[in-house]
């Protein structure tokens, strides 16, 4: 059995920044994240990141990546593990994970839970046909592994994710048909809308996938005009000649060992789906349990840096490491600033729900 | 296909391997996820769905659907979105859910 | 419109114009940041100052374009792509567009290439003058090309004649 201060899951941008604050406050922390890197979704981030340069706007999303892993590598109170899943937090306050081929056991003073967010799917004929992928997937297949998903791609859904990957696909020579989002409304920035429409790749707002077309893979899709409850409008309906239907409807949050530790958890559909509640530190209702990132409410990197620093940050304090209140007051100054915006409206409204 | 000129990233040359796919010599990178290599060979269907036998493909790419189980060097229910490519493996399709005693 | 399908109407592009007179004056630049969104980038980019500072990180960028000329260093810093630099008076014919590529192969100089304007349609030809890859761009190449002034107000994106397969 490992004894730690600070047990980690999960090493995305939040998962890396609790880290390193965690580490310089003076606590000792694992660090366990299933993939054989680090980074979590920034190493599959070609392009460049907003929020505010004081953070890392305008690095790519691989580079902020790599920057993290650097330090986190030189530093000697962070022990990562790779290639670690972790599996259950029990009564008596262990955590486990699988490590190659073995079962690793740990009992960390306090607890970060920084896993991230899974991909949802939406229903549709053939939906489970080979060739229908996640956008998180393409991203990987296409940014990680250079191999590409298709030749012909059609987008599902016009948020940051459908957006962006349109163009990394783009940025990688494969042909997007189109963009498709089922609101009237581009959900992404606006930006990544016209970087991508000015490429000649149209955004159909108002329409849906109906069937994916193929019989051992996929050849095309059919695709329809909705109204504004969604309804198909009759005769709008069209084949389009694609090889592959990327998924781009949303994320929720990956919070099963949260259900498991007994954390109180509460559904808030702003901050997409069940959500831990949480105190301003981003503790859990669970006394030493933590929580940053998407994991915590669907959000960005930005925002999960801060979450990331703030909850490593108040863990450390908890375990009586010396850390300047200013600090902790500056990341709690700049989380709101970022969120101040109409963009951050939802998020807002979210957290009001959540927070206690 | 793979993506050969990129304008932000730069994929490793790798060392090329050997391994089958159903009897088929195919080549990849050593170390890329199975899948990696081959889906870049084209090849899109990985199984069939247990109950209702319907074709399965690369799905979440990160371990966490079972959409990809293969048979490896005789193992079944091998996840080959995740799992590094090695000279000389044998990759099969599974029947059903995969008979553990059937791997040698 | 904007929020409907990612290209700005014509009253959405007004509120990012630069006057005539600024632009007739020589090369300026336009950013077309439309939204309210968390992003300074640009702010910390300039040499010129001409970016006002945000107040609030979510505050729509600010220029005073008697500051700025024209230099292009904001055209990579900008993580939507969305600024631009015009130089109205390049020629007696020609407008010059610059604008952020990050695109394969990059085009050459002298390559003439197919104009598009800000919903990917084709209007016009135009001729590639220079072609920015410095490290400091990291990554995102400038492409400075020359096309009819008539055009330049509406010329946002290019596609390269070699190879093109011209559909779209
Ligand atoms: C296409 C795309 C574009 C984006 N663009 C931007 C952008 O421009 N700007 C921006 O700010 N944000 C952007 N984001 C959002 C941003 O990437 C995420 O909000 C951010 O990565 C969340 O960080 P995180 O650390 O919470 O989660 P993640 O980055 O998802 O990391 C979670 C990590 O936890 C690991 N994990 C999960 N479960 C376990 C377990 N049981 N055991 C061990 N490890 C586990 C995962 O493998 C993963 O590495 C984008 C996201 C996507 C998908």
């Amino acid at each position: 059995m490992r004894q730690t201060d600070l047990a980690i899951i999960g090493a995305g941008p939040a998962g890396l920044a609790a880290a390193l604050e965690a580490a310089t406050a003076g606590a000792k922390v694992i660090l366990l994240e299933r993939d054989e890197w680090l980074g979590g979704q920034l190493v599959k981030q070609t392009h460049q990141f907003f929020g505010s340069k004081k953070e890392f706007a305008g690095m790519r999303g691989i580079d902020i990546a790599t920057h993290f892993s650097e330090q986190i590598e030189k530093n000697k109170d962070i022990e990562v593990f790779t290639g670690a899943t972790a599996l259950g937090y029990y009564e008596d306050g262990v955590l486990t994970a699988a490590y190659s081929g073995r079962m690793l056991k740990i009992k960390p003073k306090t607890m970060l839970v920084a896993s991230g967010a899974m991909e949802k799917m939406i229903p549709f004929n053939n939906n489970d046909l080979p060739g229908v992928y996640g956008a998180g997937a393409v991203q990987t297949l296409m940014n990680v592994y250079g191999v590409a998903p298709g030749k012909r791609v059609l987008m599902v859904g016009a948020g940051n994710i459908g957006l962006i990957v349109s163009y990394q696909l783009m940025q990688a020579g494969i042909e997007v048909e189109a963009i498709i989002e089922g609101s009237s409304q581009v959900g992404g920035y606006w930006v990544h809308a016209s970087k991508i429409r000015r490429m000649g790749v149209p955004i159909l707002t108002n329409h849906t996938i109906l069937k994916a077309i193929g019989e051992e893979k996929v050849e095309g899709a059919l695709i329809t005009e909705i109204d504004e409850n969604w309804k198909p409008l009759e005769g709008t309906e069209r084949e389009v000649s694609v090889d592959n239907i990327c998924l781009a409807v949303g994320l929720s949050p990956l919070a099963e060992l949260l259900w498991q530790a007994g954390c109180q958890m509460e559904f808030s559909p702003q901050l997409g789906g069940y959500v831990p509640v949480r105190d301003e530190d981003l503790e859990t209702s669970q006394e030493g349990i933590y929580i940053a990132g998407d994991v915590a409410g669907i959000e960005e990197a930005t925002s999960a840096i801060l979450e990331g620093q703030l909850a490593g940050i108040s863990a450390a304090r908890k375990m009586g490491f010396a850390v300047e209140d200013k600090k902790i007051e500056q990341i709690k100054e700049n989380l709101k600033s970022l969120r101040a915006g109409p963009v951050g409206e939802h998020i807002r409204q979210g957290l009001a729900q959540v927070e206690r | 296909m793979r993506i050969k000129d990129h304008p932000i990233l730069s994929f490793a040359e790798g060392k090329k391997v050997e391994f089958t796919f159903e009897g088929k010599i195919l080549t990849g990178k050593e170390g890329e996820p199975i899948a990696a290599a081959l889906h870049d060979a084209g090849i899109r269907v990985l199984r069939h769905s247990p109950r209702h036998n319907r074709p399965r493909g690369f799905f979440c790419a990160i371990g966490n659907c079972s959409s990809c189980l293969m048979v490896v060097d005789g193992k079944p229910n091998v996840k080959v979105c995740v799992t590094p490519l090695q000279e000389g493996m044998r990759v099969q399709y599974q029947k059903g859910k995969g008979d553990i005693n059937a791997a040698n | 419109m904007l929020k409907k399908d990612g290209v700005p109407s014509p009253e959405e592009l007004e509120g990012v114009k630069p006057s005539q007179e600024r632009l007739e004056e020589g090369p300026v630049v336009i950013v077309e940041c439309m939204q309210e969104i968390p992003c300074d980038p640009c702010y910390y980019a300039c040499p010129k100052e001409a970016f006002r500072p945000f107040g609030d990180i979510n505050e729509k960028p600010e220029i005073d374009y008697e500051k700025c000329n024209g230099c292009s260093i904001c055209i990579a810093n900008c993580p939507g792509l969305a600024i631009f630099v015009l130089d109205y008076n390049y020629s007696e014919k020609e407008g010059l567009l610059k604008i952020p590529y990050e695109l394969k192969p990059l085009p050459e100089k002298e390559e003439k290439v197919i104009v598009l304007n800000r919903a990917g349609e084709e209007i016009g030809k135009g001729r590639v003058v220079q072609v920015l890859n410095t490290k400091k761009q990291d990554r995102t190449a400038i492409i400075s090309i020359a096309v009819p002034k008539e055009i330049l107000m509406d010329a946002r994106h290019i596609r390269l004649i070699r190879g093109s397969t011209d559909e779209g």
